[in-house]
């Protein structure tokens, strides 16, 4: 099969660049795509022009958006779809394999995250009604009418949503998919081993019977990335805590930065610890513990060495497979010397006495190792005397977590900014305290993941109301 | 003209500047100086181009730190000259004297302008900066050479190198939008037919007002590199195909260098760059063996030699590389194309700042 060629997107108009960088396949010296490159200023010049695409979308009904969102789903899931410029057809399973050819993925992770997508296409009006608070669509139609028995009146902020993708992980595509719905065009810049899922989305939406015009895709270097940060309406993009700081006050842009989600059991349920070591797993290990939203740091106010054995033990059952295991869970990554330095890091936070890697003795071999010419982190549970270690609080694209004694009482000073808390407790009180924390974004109250989210209550920021706002208005008369 | 009689006449030239530049009736102090302490005599010895690698690199500090009056040549003792800044963000510029050389060059590249792009008598507006640097006479020059007067708009890229390097990106965005907004209240105001500028002012032009639509039909462009990809954005979008787009090579210790702009669409917007032989010669060496020609097709660093009776400067290594290309029926000498900062893939550069 001849290599497809990933062009560009210009208001859904492909277009070939002469700068073409060819993505291998992991481990080998086989090309796996080539994608055309943007520069930076082609990008500035569309970008003026971005008011037809909105029109494009302005001009259709909300309703028929929500059913091309939801035809866009069925096909994004069963439909061969072309891939490139030259349109081979690519069904879902050559997706897969495509996918795991670039990022590491294995495949039934790929799956698992295409099962998720699927899922926000078919419940965006569930979405939609969560992201505004029940809003009638039809609002975005006229421009105003009633919510609650009240005038509202909302304009939009942008005349597109960018979105600066990632590689490692193609669910937080989820993200910008409700956009179309809101009559929102997207331009999305994707990561530079995942061209793959933008891409079948946007052939899945079009198919759908949505105007083309609605999609720009921009691979690009890293100018071009920061020209559309820049100039972008509304602007999301992904980033470790300088880039948070960096946008912090900008309100055209939304940066998905590390989680810091925690699981916390309470004084009166750590008698049953036992009974929630599946859920601590889980919300670990799930997506290769790559997610914001996996568990990185684990508070109990006593039994920590038996907790983190526990834990330990079983995570250490998740190891590099075949990419094509159905029971492989742990990616491999794209880029290997991300491995090489995660994996530096945590050795210079075990290299105080106050952090064991308790999962050493469990595990089959080093924590880095190779496979299939792919470098991997196995899983990693760290048993910390104190939030003071280094490893306390830390995130890595790999399922590792610190497990911290703390009493109860102390939890909330301790713990920071998290983008998830799983508390399991009944404690009414310390409920209450949760919930009035305002450094927790999500609350989970119970035997609930971290990993486990519902799209209608959004965790990290709201996409309604970051494309649009609300005004206040008054019509005297319609002419 | 054949390859071998344009290396013919590169090697005469090589001949008369070696007598020129290293005798006393003739030859600046500096080069005097120098053959006094090297030792051996250039006018013996450098019989031709091939023999240029006798020389050393020239350094460019010796332009920051020696006194001007040390270039100027005894033949042209007691004349005032121009001073010419090239590079520099801090500390002394860089400085270059010159007389006539100015208008040669651009004499001799206005030669190749096509009249239907530039035409005769037609204003002109230069984009980029001015003050000190010898473009600001030049483009002027060529624009009056050619029957037209010339606009100014100056940008200070010392000051946007320095906001790049300290990050402030909006910065150099508001300084390049207060540069833009006088560029095209002229070219609005004004009848215009051809711009110099760089490619990424050139880029911003075309953000804020069609340019061919407002009269201009001939673009000449130097100052950085470009990627074929963004040459042909250029020519097909900014200039809508309808304006010619004329990339150069140069600055202000070469001249400068031109290319075949009718010919790059069937390159694939690939630009190569002939020197204006003889006045100056470009040659792509093996960075880690500088006497060594890299072969057709290779990549290279650059090296230019200027021979002019005003200014003689050999092996002055570009912080540039691009690849050797062969003589053109047009310029029957080497090319350099795909012009790019030296280094490029293992580093990361400011370049391309205005």
């Amino acid at each position: 099969m001849k290599t497809p060629h990933i062009p560009i997107l210009r208001q859904g108009r492909p277009y070939k660049s002469l700068d073409v960088q060819s993505i291998e396949k992991l481990g080998t010296d086989e090309p796996a795509v080539e994608i055309s490159f943007a520069c930076a200023d082609m990008i500035k010049h569309d970008m003026l022009k971005m008011d037809k695409a909105r029109a494009k979308l302005r001009a259709m009904k909300s309703s028929d958006l929500i059913e091309i969102t939801k035809r866009a789903g069925e096909i994004f899931l069963n439909d061969d779809l072309p891939v490139g410029i030259d349109g081979e057809p690519q069904s879902p399973e050559d997706y897969v394999q495509a996918l795991a050819s670039t990022s590491g993925l294995p495949h039934s992770l790929i799956r698992m995250n295409m099962k998720r997508l699927g899922g926000i296409f078919g419940d965006i009006e569930t979405i939609f009604r969560g992201l505004t608070r029940g809003l009638d669509i039809e609002v975005l139609d006229k421009g105003y009418g009633e919510q609650g028995g009240a005038p509202v009146s909302f304009s939009p902020n942008t005349t597109e949503l960018a979105v600066i993708l990632p590689s490692n992980s193609p669910a937080v595509n989820a993200l910008w998919i409700p956009s179309i719905a809101m009559k929102i065009p997207v331009l999305l810049k994707p990561g530079r081993e995942e061209p793959w899922t933008p891409w079948r989305i946007i052939l899945a939406f079009i198919k759908a019977g949505c105007p083309e015009e609605a999609f720009s895709l921009y691979p690009t270097a890293h100018d071009g990335s920061g020209a559309i940060i820049r100039r972008a309406g509304r602007c999301m993009l992904f980033g470790d805590d300088s880039t948070v700081k960096q946008h912090e006050h900008d309100p055209r842009i939304e940066v998905h930065g590390t989680g810091y989600s925690k699981l916390v059991i309470g004084e009166d349920e750590i008698e049953n610890w036992e009974k929630y070591i599946d859920t601590i797993v889980e919300s670990v290990s799930a997506n290769s513990g790559r997610s914001c939203i996996c568990t990185s740091t684990i508070v109990v106010p006593k039994y920590g060495d038996e907790i983190a054995e526990a834990v330990a033990k079983r995570v250490a059952e998740i190891y590099p497979r075949s990419q094509d295991d159905p029971d492989a869970k742990l990616s491999g990554f794209a880029n290997p010397k991300f491995a090489e330095w995660i994996n530096e890091a945590v050795e210079t936070g075990l290299e105080s006495p106050g952090s064991t890697d308790v999962t050493a003795k469990y595990r089959k071999g080093d924590r880095f190792m190779m496979k299939d010419g792919m470098n991997y982190l196995q899983p990693t549970i760290v048993r910390v005397d104190s939030f003071d270690e280094d490893l306390a609080i830390r995130e890595f694209l790999f399922p590792f977590a610190s497990v911290v004694e703390c009493p109860q009482a102390e939890v909330l000073d301790k713990i920071g900014p998290s983008l998830v808390v799983t508390a399991i407790t009944k404690d009414l009180e310390w409920i209450n305290e949760l919930f009035d924390c305002p450094t927790i974004d999500r609350l989970n109250i119970g035997n609930v993941p971290t990993n486990r989210i519902k799209w209608d209550q959004p965790h990290e920021g709201n996409l309604f109301e970051f494309l649009y706002s609300r005004r206040s208005f008054q019509i005297a008369e319609i002419a | 003209m054949t390859p071998d009689e344009a290396k013919d006449q590169l090697d005469a030239r090589v001949r008369e500047m070696m007598t020129w530049h290293f005798s006393e009736e003739t030859g600046c102090p500096f080069w005097l100086d120098w053959k006094k302490e090297a030792g051996w005599d250039p006018r013996e010895e450098v019989k031709g181009i091939d023999d240029i690698v006798k020389f050393d690199h020239f350094q460019d500090e010796w332009l920051r730190e020696e006194k001007n009056e040390r270039f100027v040549p005894n033949a042209y003792k007691g004349k005032p000259f121009n001073v010419f800044e090239t590079g520099g963000t801090t500390g002394c510029p860089k400085q270059r004297v010159g007389w006539e050389d100015y208008k040669h060059d651009y004499e001799q590249f206005s030669d190749q302008l096509l009249d239907e792009y530039f035409p005769k008598g037609g204003n002109w507006i230069m984009v980029g900066p001015t003050g000190p640097r010898r473009l600001r006479l030049a483009v002027e020059h060529l624009a009056n050479h050619r029957g037209g007067s010339c606009y100014h708009v100056d940008l200070d890229p010392r000051w946007v190198k320095r906001l790049i390097g300290r990050k402030e990106l909006d910065q150099v965005e508001r300084y390049q939008a207060h540069v833009m907004e006088q560029a095209v209240n002229i070219i609005r105001a004004r009848d215009i037919s051809c711009i110099f500028t760089t490619p990424k002012l050139l880029a911003s032009i075309g953000e804020r007002i069609s340019i061919p639509s407002h009269g201009i039909k001939g673009c000449f462009c130097g100052g950085t590199s470009m990627t074929p990809e963004y040459v042909r954005f250029l020519q097909e979008e900014v200039l809508e195909n309808e304006a010619l787009f004329v990339p150069t090579y140069g600055n202000t210790l070469m001249g400068l260098a031109v290319s075949i702009p009718e010919e790059l669409q069937q390159n694939n917007y690939s630009v190569t760059y002939w020197a204006p032989q003889p006045r100056a010669a470009l040659r792509i060496v093996d960075p880690e063996d500088t006497a060594k020609t890299m072969g057709y097709g290779e990549y290279g660093r650059v090296e230019l030699t200027t021979l002019t009776h005003e200014f003689f400067m050999p092996r002055f290594l570009e912080r540039d590389e691009a690849i050797r290309r062969k003589p053109h029926e047009k310029y029957p000498w080497d090319g350099v194309g795909d012009v790019r900062p030296f280094g490029a893939l293992t580093k990361s550069v400011i370049e391309g700042v205005y």
